[in-house]
């Protein structure tokens, strides 16, 4: 394949690229979106492989087929409740080969023009640096979402200047490997950048998780585009610019929902409350299966809102069920997502989907916040920050300010929850000592399943 | 402690302060429990069940106030039982304190603790022990039972073969407690129910229970929230627009049930005399204020009376008591969670606490003081309305879209203005080569924006998931580097391509799998 076609087959599977992510605009389009990439991708490994530049030997043959068995059993095998680990488990690849890609092409002498060669350094310098952060930064997320790290956030004293430090001496590095210090420059950059990815990602706690996904997305994406320039790819250049904006702006849509600045949540520790967080009145008063069930009989209309306590418990088929049986009696069920409930950006819907609860009865917080007052019940089942009415009654709040979804307003509301304590934030949730609000202690799905039994 | 409940010695009250159940609760404070023999008689309670309940019965009143350290009542003690306090013993019963000097004298006197369940805060911790709600509740179901009883004609409307049958109108003044149970009670039998309070906040409520809300139009409306929720005495260019609203309502109404109290006063007079008049024949009035000299100008008091044109009116006073074993259980609970509050340890020991909100107000004489009034509680029992800011025209709000336009715009520009600075610095070192690459990354990042912002909320996994595939094109990378150099790059170039592969095989097959799962209804 001349390489005049080859640019040709990279244009289509751009294009397709494009029309991929853009076909995620509705659920019904997303399925074909999705071909649009596969066929796209296709195209551009084939032109490659078929290209000038690429031998065909029987070791990439069976490389490929080795990936593509991993990836499919991989792929199968993953439960909807550990996409987040897997999303982050796939950002560390593309960060490792971003990593072996830089310097593979710092082993590969070229020659070329003074300028270039500068150019042509800092490229690899660049990619290298992007892809190690992704690469340790996606591990230790990887680690914090399946649960095998601890989801506190790390506080090193210092850390700001800790950092600061790295990426001074990064900076440095860079000066003398591009005055010819020796690869060893780039090497020794490489363990330092290691470092600052783990750190960045081990200093978030993990309630800013979606953001931190979000933004190891976007990371990767500049990984690609920052390999690109230096192989002179337009393609990857083009997918890597694609990928890094979709992640920046999927991170600034997540904060948004949280309040908070990117660059604080990327820094790392939980906002300070500025004063005496506001004095709760009341107690927690607790409810048993029967007293949901009356209530729920009673109901018209039925909001549940899930959190990540419903992907803990495993609870959403259990959630479905429950759905089910009230529409069948006759009662508006509908279910209210925030966009930080979870550990992942959707990752609610993604789960009701899984259950196969419909897309058309899963609102967002805009579509359904106004509604609340109209609402008999509303079931919250563990979620906790994202309905606590301190974002708005409290200014010392550390989420003051947080758009949160008005649960409170609904004539009652019961809270499904493990014990009495507080949410990931550490922040008490004056919602639960409300006059409407009902306590239903237990596992989420055990307290489910105990009002499937007595509902039919 | 042993807590003692004696028989009521008012005539007619069928109540009692303790029921074998309350008791059971009670014995798990670590209290001791007694009883007067036939004190539940009228309440269906037989002291055999009492027995089973661990509570031990004594055969005199006189015995009772001898042992019981505690003595739980419904009714105010009569003198005579008021003189058997001591220092040692507490009392716990309706007080009426601001109507029953003799009684607070007494308490002081005798230096015994007396606790008025009439004078519990309103406060949401105290609702459980609230025994004015428990017994309101009460009295705003019986009322509509009792108009029923005395109404000649069917509640709910029907179509019959024999003929249409209209449903009936009822009017309930005085949206409290007993006001609401009354709406919610004439609701679920079938009727048309309307109601008024001066508190305009409960229209709401009022609304909630199913029934019309009578709106006057008038300025100077009271917050209930200032009076612990409870009403205020009106104004009287207030009242007199009151009146003419129900004036109008009179002809028409086939049910009144007035419940509209001030604390510490006379029961306002809402339902003239000429209000009855107007009103059909057959018509009933209940008035649940009646204790207090009543709503209606022609009620008499523990009577029921028909008037000269035919018109029903009730006024009973002893609602609560007519369905003696109901409250007898709620007022017994509220005694229950009182003893609660005073014992909180649970070892029997009773800690009178004067620091407790809920105890210091409801506590009239203690260590041979007067303590009423209470001084205010720490907690407001209703949260103030906060005035709302003024609504805002059309035209400031068009002005201020635009300042806000105009500020977004200038954002945009001055955005652009350094971003093109920025171009033209890379531009002016950057080789020619590298500019071609850069423009294809510039516009890349702009359609990204572009097309990312139309991705739905509810697909941002699968997004991930199929970003996370495409940034596989590293691979690429991985391919072209593969035979170009030693076996170090070829190791690693194989790994990369190795790795790379997962990822997009991976990333694809799972968005696959999500997007399949997301189905409309």
């Amino acid at each position: 394949m001349s390489l005049g076609l080859q640019t040709a087959a990279y244009i289509a599977a751009a294009v397709l690229f494009i029309l991929s992510l853009g076909g995620l605009s509705n659920q019904e389009s997303a399925k074909r979106a999705v071909w649009f990439g596969i066929v796209g991708m296709a195209i551009a490994i084939f032109a490659t492989i078929l290209g000038p530049q690429v031998k065909i030997g029987p070791l990439l043959i069976i490389i490929l087929i080795i990936g593509a068995v991993i990836g499919t059993t991989v792929a199968k095998r993953v439960e909807m409740t550990g996409m987040p680990q897997l999303v982050a488990a796939l950002h560390c690849f593309v960060g490792l080969a971003a990593v072996f890609i830089g310097i593979n092409s710092d082993l590969t002498v070229v020659d070329l023009a003074p300028a270039e060669a500068v150019i042509h350094e800092v490229e690899v310098f660049l990619g290298v640096f992007i892809g190690a952060i992704t690469f340790t930064g996606s591990i230790v997320a990887y680690g914090k979402l399946a649960g095998k790290l601890d989801g506190k956030a790390l506080i090193l004293p210092g850390r700001h200047m800790l950092n600061l430090a790295m990426v001074a001496v990064t900076f440095i590095l860079l000066m003398m490997y591009m005055n010819h210090a020796g690869s060893w420059t780039l090497y020794l950059m490489t363990l330092i950048a290691f470092v600052i990815g783990a750190h960045l990602v081990l200093a978030i706690g993990g309630a800013d998780m979606p953001v931190v996904v979000s933004m190891l997305n976007s990371y990767s994406g500049w990984a690609a585009a920052a390999t690109g320039f230096l192989l002179g790819n337009d393609l990857l250049i083009v997918t890597g610019a694609l990928v890094g904006s979709s992640g920046a702006i999927l991170s600034y849509i997540m904060c948004k929902a949280m309040n908070r600045q990117f660059l604080s949540v990327i820094l790392g520790g939980f906002g300070t409350a500025s004063g005496p967080a506001m004095e709760i009145e009341g107690e927690q008063i607790a409810i048993d299966a029967d007293g949901v069930v009356t209530a729920l009989n009673d109901a018209e209309d039925i909001i549940i809102v899930p959190g990540y306590g419903m992907a803990v418990a495993q609870a959403q088929q259990s959630v479905s069920e429950l759905t089910r049986r009230l529409k069948a009696k006759g009662k508006k069920v509908r279910f209210a997502i925030h966009p930080v409930a979870g550990r992942l950006p959707g990752h609610m819907n993604v789960l009701l989907a899984e259950a196969k609860v419909p897309y058309d009865i899963v609102f967002e917080m805009d579509e359904v916040n106004d509604d609340f007052p109209e609402v008999d019940v509303v079931i919250v089942i563990g979620s906790n920050d994202i309905v606590n009415p301190a974002a708005q009654e409290d200014p010392n709040s550390p989420i003051a300010g947080m758009p949160v979804l008005e649960v409170w307003k609904a004539k009652q509301v019961f809270v499904s929850k493990r014990g009495q304590g507080t949410g990931y934030s550490g922040i008490e949730n004056p919602l639960f000592f409300k006059e409407n609000t009902r306590m239903f202690y237990g596992d989420a799905k055990a307290s489910l399943d105990q009002l499937l039994q007595q509902i039919s | 402690m042993i807590i003692g409940v004696p028989t009521e010695t008012t005539a007619g009250e069928m109540r009692v302060a303790m029921t074998p159940s309350s008791a059971e609760q009670i014995q798990k404070l670590g209290h001791t429990c007694l009883i007067q023999a036939g004190a539940g008689k009228n309440a269906q309670f037989s002291d055999a069940d009492y027995e089973a309940a661990g509570v031990t019965v004594v055969k005199t009143a006189t015995e009772l106030w001898k042992q019981a350290d505690v003595i739980a009542k419904v009714r105010p003690p009569s003198t005579a039982e008021a003189k058997k306090l001591n220092k040692d013993k507490t009392l716990i019963s309706f007080a009426y304190p601001a109507q029953n000097q003799e009684l607070l004298d007494l308490g002081k006197n005798k230096g015994a603790s007396v606790v008025a369940m009439d004078m519990v805060p309103r406060i949401s911790r105290a609702q459980k022990m609230d025994a004015l709600s428990s017994m309101a509740n009460i009295a705003g179901y019986r009322s509509v039972i009792e108009a029923g009883n005395n109404f000649g004609r069917f509640f709910t409307g029907q179509i019959t073969a024999a003929g249409k049958v209209p449903p009936a109108k009822v009017l309930v003044i005085g949206a409290g407690v007993a006001g609401l149970a009354a709406i919610g009670t004439a609701q679920s039998l079938g009727a048309i129910v309307r109601a008024f309070d001066v508190r305009p906040e409960v229209s709401e409520q009022i609304e909630s229970m199913g029934a019309e809300f009578l709106f006057l139009d008038f300025d100077d409306a009271s917050d209930g929230a200032e009076t612990g929720g409870y009403a205020a005495p009106s104004s009287p260019e207030f009242r007199e627009k009151q009146l003419e609203c129900f004036r109008a309502q009179a002809p028409e109404i086939d049910i009144v049930i007035t419940t509209a109290l001030i604390p510490g006063r006379d029961a306002p007079k809402l339902w003239l005399k000429d209000m009855v008049e107007a009103m059909r024949p057959g018509s009933v009035v209940v008035d649940l204020a009646a204790e207090r000299g009543g709503n209606c100008d022609l009620t008499v008091m523990d009577e029921k009376i028909v008037s000269k044109n035919g018109v029903t009116i009730v006024g009973y006073t002893d609602f609560p008591s007519r369905m003696s074993a109901q409250s007898s259980e709620l007022y017994s609970t509220n005694i229950r969670h009182l003893l609660t509050d005073l014992t909180p340890e649970k070892d029997g020991v009773i800690d009178h606490n004067m620091e407790d909100d809920v105890i210091r107000g409801a506590t009239i004489t203690h260590a041979g003081e007067i303590t009423f009034p209470p001084p205010p509680p720490k907690i407001q029992a209703i949260a103030a309305q906060k005035p709302k800011a003024p609504e805002k025209t059309a035209e400031e709000i068009a002005t201020e879209e635009a300042v806000s336009l105009k500020k977004a715009g200038q954002k945009q520009i001055g955005l652009l203005a350094i971003g093109g600075l920025l171009m033209l610095l890379v531009g002016h070192y950057a080789p020619a080569s590298f500019m071609q690459h850069f423009i294809v990354f510039v516009l890349s990042c702009f359609i990204g924006f572009q097309v990312i912002w139309n991705v739905s909320h509810a697909l941002h996994t699968p997004l991930m998931a199929v970003t996370n595939a495409i940034s596989g094109i590293i691979i690429l990378g991985a391919l072209l580097q593969i035979d170009s150099g030693g076996f170090i790059v070829t190791l690693l170039a194989s790994v990369s391509v190795l790795i790379a592969t997962i990822n997009i095989v991976g990333g694809f097959m799972v968005t696959r799998r999500m997007l399949q799962m997301f189905q409309k209804s």
